[in-house]
């Protein structure tokens, strides 16, 4: 009965703390057959009306099973377990063979030999109590490691991810920071461009000066060669000369006169470049003057054109203008307005000729025609002008930021990207007035003006 | 009506002589030349009283006509002769200065040689 106990209890623990249905469900087989073997064999016992050499295959029995447990490693966790069995089993063992070997010592002492066997099947239930304990003990501490792992595991993870999601902060920054490297590069460069077309300005005007006094002398000497002229017909027909010669000498001095007149004619076209020269690189007197804005727009958008010619022969382009001859003369700061004029055609010029240079790369055979036209119209005390390109155009992006200081879609050191940021600020702070675009990609651009008018 | 003219720019005697060659024929005008600030001040040392009219240009190497403006209001207040200045083009500065010296009037380059005509008869008159 005591066998059949311990072995039960072994089999039971052993299957509940190595868990072998779920972790090894071969051996869980074997163990079950086992069960059922003691179960026999406890049954055979009885059935067989406990004959005492049953003893032995109970011996036998538990002795194979402790061999199997300690042969195979999958049992070295229950190996203690195995161990409180021995003492129970040796005892019984001992008993036995006493009981077999020298009955009459083993009757005299037979209280001793029971109380040894009661003992070691105590000790070995005691054993049993207390190795579960400590797995209970050992289960706990297990659980409690898993859980630290998993928050342990959870904390990393959660600062991988913080971590991750600074790298991607820091990238951003960095991008971010190049970014502003590379626009302030630019503006960087479109400064010194600025400073030199600052620095051109003053020369410009500088040589301006210079040149107009010897052409005042050359306008001068000429006009008044005219007139030398005119006295010395007047005093030819005085004298006494055969009248052949005077009409050969007349001849002479009205073919002089005529080069007097084409040099005043032309000295007089280079003075009024010059004062165009002057007049744009002035500093702003700030102060408005009546102005004839036809002749105004019609002068800048012949100096852009000519600006863009000198530097590239090819550029040709119609100048279409359409001028309300009723506006007459206009109050307005003519120098500032002239550089309006001129930044708007040259940005036209640019775009015709920008769009025509693309065609020519693409290599399409098209019919385009660079067309750059001005409109002015007066209607209820307000000037409306209107330049229109059939160049380029800009995309949406581009539009929204042409106002802009320094922005210039032009290559390093072509534009300035203050024209019109400056066109803009004396269209709406020094004339009261709107500066607008509309404009369509591919097709054309058309830049508004709207000045009022104060009545005169 | 004597006229002294001064300006560094040598050519402005023969551009006037013959400019204004009629009035000088028939003594209307008698010009004189000066070709600094210095000279013409010398100039006015030795004929201050025949002097009537200055015209003088303001930009000239060493003395300046504005200069030359001051000395003459400051050395000649007895018989001060009238001072039309000269200056190049859209100088509103010197102008000012000018006027505020006591110049008595002001013309830009390129001289208007018509106007400038009307102006000095006018004197005359």
């Amino acid at each position: 009965m005591d066998y059949f106990l311990v072995s039960s209890f072994l089999i039971f623990y052993v299957r509940k703390i190595l868990q072998t249905k779920t972790q090894l469900p071969e051996w869980d087989k074997k163990l079950e057959i086992v069960k059922y073997i003691s179960i026999a064999l406890l049954g055979t016992y009885y059935v067989a009306d406990s004959p005492d050499w049953y003893q032995w295959i109970w011996h036998a029995f538990l002795i194979f099973l402790l061999v199997v447990g300690y042969r195979n490693e999958v049992f070295r966790p229950v190996r203690g377990l195995l161990q409180s069995a021995i003492p129970f089993v040796l005892i019984s063992v001992i008993n036995d063979s006493v009981e077999l070997i020298a009955p009459k010592f083993y009757a005299k002492n037979d209280d001793y030999f029971a109380t040894a066997a009661a003992f070691a099947f105590v000790l070995c239930f005691v054993i049993w109590f207390y190795v579960q304990k400590q797995q209970k003990a050992l289960i706990l501490e297990r659980e409690e490691r898993i859980k630290e792992e998993l928050a342990s595991k959870a904390q990393k993870e959660s600062l991988e991810y913080l971590v991750a999601e600074r790298t991607y902060e820091l990238t951003l920054q960095k991008e971010e920071l190049q970014k502003t490297i590379d626009e302030l590069k630019s503006t960087q460069n479109q400064l010194i461009q600025s400073e030199k077309m600052a620095s051109l300005g003053e020369l410009t005007a500088g040589i301006a000066h210079e040149i107009q006094n010897p052409l005042n002398f050359v306008n001068n000497f000429s006009e008044v060669s005219v007139e030398l002229c005119q006295e010395l017909e007047e005093e030819i027909d005085k004298t006494t000369l055969p009248e052949s010669d005077k009409e050969y000498i007349k001849e002479i001095i009205s073919d002089l006169s005529q080069n007097q007149q084409k040099i005043t004619h032309h000295g007089k076209r280079a003075d009024s470049i010059v004062k165009g020269m002057l007049q744009h690189s002035r500093v702003s007197s700030g102060e408005k003057e009546l102005v004839d804005i036809n002749a105004l727009a019609d002068e800048y958008m012949r100096l852009a054109y000519h600006g863009l010619r000198a530097k590239n022969k090819e550029f040709n382009a119609a100048l279409v203008t359409d001028f309300d001859p009723t506006i007459g003369q206009v109050e307005v700061m003519p120098q500032d307005l002239g550089r309006v004029f001129l930044n708007l055609f040259t940005n036209a010029f640019y775009a015709v000729a920008e769009k025509k240079r693309l065609l020519a790369e693409e290599g399409t055979v098209t019919d385009y025609r660079p067309e750059v036209k001005i409109t002015t119209k007066k209607f209820a005390d307000t000037l409306y002008i209107r330049v229109t390109d059939n160049g380029t155009g800009m995309p949406e992006t581009v539009k929204a930021k042409i106002f802009q200081p320094f922005f210039t879609t032009k290559p390093t050191g072509q534009g300035t990207g203050l024209g019109l940021s400056m066109s803009y600020d004396i269209i709406t702070n020094a004339h009261g007035g709107s500066l607008d675009v509309e404009t369509v990609p591919g097709k054309k651009t058309e830049f508004k003006i709207t000045l009022p008018l104060e009545k005169v | 009506m004597k006229i002294l003219v001064v300006d560094d720019e040598e050519d402005v005697k023969s551009l006037f002589e013959q400019k204004f060659r009629k009035e000088i024929r028939s003594g209307l005008f008698q010009f004189s030349f000066a070709f600094s600030g210095e000279e013409a001040l010398s100039y006015m040392a030795s004929h201050a009283s025949e002097v009537v009219m200055i015209l003088s240009d303001i930009n000239m190497p060493g003395m300046s006509g504005i200069e030359l403006l001051k000395s003459i209001r400051k050395d000649f207040p007895a018989a001060p002769p009238q001072v039309m200045m000269i200056t190049a083009y859209g100088d509103s500065n010197n102008h000012d200065q000018a006027m505020q010296l006591g110049a008595d009037d002001f013309l830009t380059k390129p001289v208007n040689f018509v106007e400038l005509k009307e102006k000095l008869l006018m004197v005359q008159e």
